[in-house]
């Protein structure tokens, strides 16, 4: 399939819009949380720009404050993005085979929960430039937010920061529910994963595993038992 | 703290870059194996539903105006209308709720 890479990037821009929105607010309140934690704006904004990652820079926060060590703060950015590394595998069979190499290096800056999810949905190969268009617009938005919670922590009215808190997980439904209408496969796994992450947030025990790691554990255990039980045939393969 | 901040950021930075960029570029050829395949075809499916849910309840200022978020979300998807007009009605149901509600 031929695309236009204009075309494909100004759709990515398009798409990234609630991205953006999203991010717009959640790093806006990490943002205000970097400067309590003793950084300065610069800081704050130079780690958003250089991760564009949510729970790992969060985390990143504690590990900072308490003087951790840079072994400690390595591992825990390895362990709570380590689901980038699938959704990196996802996508290395997804990107259209035509586009130069190079694509990937700069592609790989931009895999993020929500740009992973709106490129592997895109129907076909998946061009870079989409992409592209996606981080065109999160990028700024993620920057933008920790620079404007950090500077002003209080310009939104908290009202405006709550119902924009939803924008992210809203659009993850509509990534994921569509295709599952058609699919009963999908729906039940969709059920199941959903009905587990319940389980290992309030469960005893199971709730002590941290947020980054439950992700992993519940993608791995669910996905290869779902590809065990129901092999995904050729032609609905992505 | 006392670590140099910006070894740290650095630190960080070049993980969260090489998790990322390792597995896009290693894997160059197409993986043949039907169940690696079906496995990394369910991946984000069970990724985004475990992120989704219960998490939203906890997103926004009352668990109740966060699922009015969820419940719209999943109606309108259901219904498949777009990206941006579900991710906006989702935020009008909490906003809305949430005068009524706090």
């Amino acid at each position: 399939m031929k695309s236009d890479p204009f075309r494909e990037w100004v759709r990515g821009c398009k798409n990234g819009i609630p991205i953006g929105l999203g991010y717009l607010a959640v790093s806006f309140s990490f943002g205000i949380l970097a400067l309590r934690s003793g950084l300065t704006v610069g800081q704050s904004v130079l780690i958003s720009a250089l991760n564009l990652t949510s729970a790992g820079q969060f985390a990143s926060l504690s590990v900072i404050a308490a003087s951790g060590s840079y072994i400690e703060l390595a591992l825990s950015q390895l362990i709570i993005n380590l689901r980038y590394c699938l959704m990196s595998a996802s996508l290395s069979q997804k990107v259209d085979r035509a586009a130069p190499f190079f694509h990937r290096f700069f592609m790989a800056f931009g895999v993020t929960d929500e740009i992973f999810a709106l490129s592997v949905s895109t129907h076909g190969a998946l061009s870079p430039y989409y992409t592209y268009g996606q981080m065109t617009v999160a990028i700024p938005g993620w920057t933008l937010g920790t620079l404007l919670g950090a500077v002003a922590g209080n310009v939104l009215p908290p009202r405006v920061l709550s119902a924009l808190g939803v924008a992210l997980y809203a659009m993850f439904c509509a990534i994921i529910i569509p295709p599952a209408r058609k699919n009963k496969v999908l729906a039940v796994i969709i059920l199941c994963a959903m009905g587990a992450s319940v389980a290992f947030t309030f469960a005893p025990l199971l709730k002590d595993i941290s947020s980054g790691t439950r992700v992993i554990i519940l993608t791995v255990a669910i996905a290869a038992l779902a590809a065990w039980l129901r092999p995904v045939k050729e032609e609905d393969a992505p | 703290m006392s670590g140099n901040v910006y070894v740290y950021i650095l630190v960080m930075a070049l993980v969260t870059y090489l998790i990322r960029m390792l597995p896009l570029t290693l894997i160059r050829e197409r993986i043949k194996s039907t169940f690696i395949k079906s496995f990394l075809y369910y991946v984000p499916y069970v990724t985004l539903a475990v992120m989704t849910f219960p998490a939203i309840l906890s997103a926004t200022s009352s668990p109740w105006s966060g699922l009015a978020g969820f419940l719209t979300a999943a109606v309108l998807s259901y219904k498949g209308k777009g990206l941006i007009f579900v991710s906006l009605c989702a935020c009008g149901a909490v906003f809305l709720l949430e005068l009524a509600l706090v």
